[in-house]
């Protein structure tokens, strides 16, 4: 009794559609950032069920590659969060308009 | 099986919602390692046991705690709603069920009721195997994009 890929792949899409709406709606920059891990964990939700699909192990060491790539992002975003609010105080996205004309 | 793979989606698609809804960072930061925790419970299902560890560790472990550390130092509070455009409002949920629909066809339509094979054997020798053999130089290029981000984050956090 096995789930077939398709579940997988429809998880997946949510978690996507929720983190985008996520980056989309929000207006607080860690939410942002925590909707956008939303989003790498979709990805890796499709690399591992792909791999199971397809019979081979390259899709969990990419799984992984995504999981270093979200930390070194969460990293370098919260330093910039962290450089932002010194300097303006707010957190909020639409309040960060330094490089608008 | 099924009902395990049910219960943890079911659990993950509404602590996503929580996060992306919730207007208290804190509670979305917490209901975001739920997500993660319950991901962990789809990877054991799928076989790959060192996916889910690895979730568990250095998601809901490291990176959470640095997200919560931030959210504690920057005292962010209950975010108060912008005022988004009209149209954004109206157009916005039928595009997203519109866009969401169609993955899910071409998905469904692009895998027609295949079968999941048997389980692989991937355990941490499998991925250690393919990790310094095929993928030698991408994971010293992550090596190296590690170490910018360390320097990176140290650049960005010193007072000026």
């Amino acid at each position: 009794m096995t789930i077939p890929p398709h579940w997988y792949l429809a998880l997946g899409t949510g978690l996507f559609t929720v983190g985008v709406v996520g980056v989309l709606t929000r207006r607080n920059v860690i939410v942002i950032l925590m909707s956008i891990e939303l989003i790498l964990n979709a990805v890796n939700i499709n690399l591992v069920a792909f791999s199971r699909m397809f019979h081979s192990v390259d899709g969990q060491v990419f799984a992984i590659f995504v999981i270093t790539d979200a930390a070194a992002e969460a990293a370098i975003g919260l330093g910039l969060i962290i450089a932002l609010f010194r300097n303006k105080e707010t957190v909020n996205a639409d309040e960060i308009d330094l490089l608008k004309w | 099986m099924v009902i395990l793979f049910y219960i943890a989606a079911i659990v993950a698609i509404l602590a996503a919602l929580g996060v992306v809804l919730q207007k208290t960072p804190v509670y979305s930061a917490l209901l975001l390692i739920v997500v993660l925790c319950s991901l962990a419970v789809i990877y054991l299902l799928l076989g790959a046991e060192f996916i889910a560890f690895i979730q568990v560790i250095v998601y809901a472990g490291a990176i959470m705690v640095l997200f919560v550390l931030v959210i504690m130092l920057l005292n962010a509070r209950r975010e108060t709603p912008g005022q988004g455009s009209r149209m954004a409002r109206w157009l916005g949920g039928p595009l997203l069920v519109v866009f969401l629909a169609e993955i899910v066809l071409a998905a469904w339509r692009q895998f027609p009721g295949a079968a999941s094979p048997p389980p692989l054997n991937a355990g941490p020798a499998a991925i250690g195997q393919l990790l310094f053999r095929s993928y030698v130089l991408p994971f010293e290029v992550t090596s190296i994009l590690i170490l910018v981000a360390i320097l990176g984050a140290v650049v960005l956090a010193k007072k000026s």
